[in-house]
């Protein structure tokens, strides 16, 4: 069943208030919905990150499900670990527990960068677990430094603007490019701007086996640079802008999903310096720099609908 | 039953009759028959546990981690490299007081790269939390997995069962084989008070601030001797159920010698016992100390063999660059005898590095420096100068 209205949606909470995330957090949005979705039969393998160590300052902590944190790059090998526990002790007659998910959170860092070999092999081996990075464009527990997802000229601490250097120099990584070429049986997009969108993927994500993924956008005010109450604003442009666009990997078919099913025609897009005129990492940006960056939005534009007319 | 194994067939053998859960599993030499083995077990159906077959050993240590925090017996192994890189790992599964067990085939470590024994990548690991056994013969490996599961669960501390690699992992022995059904029984499945479970969800691995971090370290230090007590008295139960137990160290012509060469593992105890024999034929009293318990070290055993000794060899495969001896069983030995208030003459002897072979009368030449003088100081055997 899928969710029709934001009253469909879970009531319980699962993700206790008090946690120590930023006010406004796109994050701690996300976490909410995912943990509700979930529902309580479900152990969370969480990698290093802001998310971590917000949520789990001894002797609290904000998780009502059974939670276990490593270190920063092994999220995925320790929810492999566990869901061959299940596995094996459900054969052996000793897991009670009914039919338990696993599921990895962890942040961009800890996928598209240090995590990247434990994920890939995670995949490979087709252990069913779903794996949900929340996206924040870079590494922000640390103090905003740059990684393997911030986008090109973004301001970081590690690619400030100069004479010599305008933000980072390097594009950003197309991790759900990577994630499919695993063939996995069901990957997605989300935004937690969209949030019956999220929900129905967390819960379509859940539901099928083996290995999957999903990609939630979760702007973040300190890093980048923008006023608390416009996380969901700027998510939203994300996706209005097809910056960010919805979309599914569902069993070797690639769907877009509204509104981004709408974007293959560039006008029905909102202008790209929309999203990013309101965040204080792009405020250096050159006219000629805004329409680098439009230009390659267009040529990924081009890439989706490649994609999603080879794969229909 | 008695079969003819490698050491490193006979930590399979025993990883069987363990009826592990979960595997995680990452070639490297000398480990990869072990694995290999294993593989064998769960492919005919003669060991029903998962088999993950991780990128890296730095994943293979985590996965177990991971499958132990959900309540299921987990094993993996490795070596040189591999344990280098998996050594994030050892802190924090330590630290999270997983009941894991490893082999570990002990092999110098790189550059440049050398796959034959020594022990570099074990005493890189000493003091990462880790209960740390040195066995010395294939039969020994199997027995020690066994006991290490009970210690492991008991005590709620990883364990890791080194040997030499090549020496011992590749070499055939005869070994005496368990009942598995006698196995079962001796290692029964205590349910755990904190484990992943959606009914009463707890949190692993937590921020912990200054506030909180040195009491959960202190918790490490008294679970560590806690451990050295498990060791001891699965060690003693194991002796009543199968007939066979090792201590803590092992003593060879100790009653009532005078120059004792102290070392660890299968070729160098081996080799150090021929040599007292050669040496005793020609009248001097010699005799051998092996540590079977590397950590938590067996401190008041060790001192108690040597205090009335006249002087003592500690013989090292490892090398700890730059400290005042570089031999890292040397450090602990003169530590504990010190902290006992017993001053001894001794020589630290560096040999085997890399497999450089040590030969007989390699260690009978350390019994007559010991009778010649009361050296000091650190002896570099077998090294082309």
């Amino acid at each position: 069943m899928r969710f029709k209205t934001l009253r469909d949606l879970p009531r319980e909470e699962l993700f206790a208030p008090g946690h120590r995330m930023c006010a406004g957090c796109g994050a701690a949005i996300a976490m909410r919905w995912v943990t509700k979705v979930l529902g309580p039969n479900a152990i969370v393998a969480n990698a290093t990150g802001c998310v971590e160590v917000t949520t789990t300052p001894y002797p609290e902590t904000a998780w009502m499900h059974p939670y276990i944190h490593v270190a920063f790059e092994n999220a995925a090998a320790v929810a492999s670990g566990i869901e061959a526990a299940v596995k094996a002790l459900r054969r052996k007659g000793r897991w009670t527990a009914g039919d338990t998910k696993v599921v990895v959170i962890a942040g961009d860092g800890g996928t598209y960068d240090i995590g990247l070999q434990s994920l890939s092999g995670m995949l490979e081996r087709r252990h069913d677990v779903l794996y949900i990075l929340y996206d924040n464009e870079a590494y922000m527990n640390t103090g905003i430094q740059r990684s393997g997802s911030t986008p090109k000229f973004a301001w970081t601490t590690t690619t400030p603007v100069g004479a010599a250097a305008r933000g980072k120099v390097q594009w950003k990584k197309d991790i759900m490019g990577i994630v499919m070429a695993h063939r996995v049986p069901y990957a997605a997009t989300a935004s937690i701007s969209h949030v019956l969108d999220l929900a129905n993927k967390v819960k379509t994500a859940a539901e099928v086996r083996g290995p999957t993924f999903l990609h939630i956008f979760a702007p973040c005010v300190p890093g980048w640079r923008y006023p608390e109450n416009k996380t969901v604003e700027v998510a939203r442009l994300a996706v209005e802008t097809g910056y960010f666009p919805l979309y599914e990997w569902d069993h070797g078919k690639l769907r877009l999903n509204p509104p981004s099913n709408n974007h293959l025609d560039k006008s029905k897009r909102r202008p790209l310096r929309e999203f990013l005129n309101v965040q204080g990492r792009f405020n250096h940006l050159t006219e000629e720099e805004v329409a680098e960056l439009e230009r390659e939005l267009d040529s990924y534009w081009q890439y989706l609908s490649k994609l999603a007319s080879i794969s229909s | 039953m008695r079969e003819a194994l490698t050491s490193n067939y006979a930590a399979a053998y025993a990883v069987k009759a363990a009826d592990v859960d979960v595997i995680a599993v990452y070639p490297i030499t000398p480990q990869t028959t072990i694995v290999e083995k294993l593989s064998e077990f769960v492919s005919s159906g003669e060991l029903d546990a998962e088999l993950i077959h991780t990128e890296s050993e730095h994943s293979a240590l985590s996965a177990v981690l991971g499958a132990a925090a959900a309540g299921a017996r987990v094993f993996t192994a490795t070596s040189s490299q591999g344990l280098a890189l998996a050594y994030e790992v050892l802190h924090i599964a330590s630290a999270m007081r997983m009941p894991i067990v490893m082999a570990t085939p002990a092999r110098a470590l790189s550059a440049p790269i050398n796959i034959h024994n020594d022990y570099s990548d074990v005493m890189n690991m000493r003091d990462t939390g880790w209960v740390i056994y040195i066995a010395s013969s294939a039969q020994e490996v199997y027995d020690t997995v066994i006991q290490g599961y009970r210690v492991a669960e008991g005590v709620n501390l990883p364990v890791a069962v080194a040997y030499d690699g090549f020496l011992m992992s590749h070499t055939l022995e005869p070994v005496e084989l368990n009942d598995e059904g006698e196995v079962a029984k001796f290692l029964p499945r205590a349910a755990r008070p904190h484990v992943l479970d959606p009914r009463r969800p707890v949190t692993f691995g937590p921020l912990v601030s200054p506030d909180w971090y040195y009491e959960f370290k202190y918790q490490q230090v008294t679970a560590m001797n806690e451990a050295r007590e498990w060791v001891v008295k699965t060690d003693v139960e194991y002796g009543q159920w199968f007939g066979r137990s090792y201590g803590l160290v092992e003593g060879y012509l100790l009653e009532d010698a005078d120059y004792v060469v102290v070392t660890y593992g299968g070729a160098a105890y081996g080799n150090a016992r021929a040599a007292a024999d050669l040496a005793r034929e020609r009248g001097v009293a010699a005799g051998v100390l092996r540590i079977r318990l590397y950590r938590p070290f067996p401190t008041g055993e060790v001192v108690k063999a040597l205090s009335g000794v006249k002087t003592f060899a500690v013989l090292d495969r490892a090398i700890m660059f730059g400290s005042p001896a570089e031999g890292p069983l040397y450090k602990d030995v003169v530590l504990a005898m010190y902290l006992h208030g017993v001053d001894k003459p001794s020589l630290n002897v560096i040999h085997g590095i890399g497999q450089r072979a040590m030969y007989v009368r390699d260690i009978y030449k350390v019994f007559q420096a010991l009778r010649e003088g009361p050296g000091r100081g650190v002896m570099y055997m077998g090294v082309r100068p």
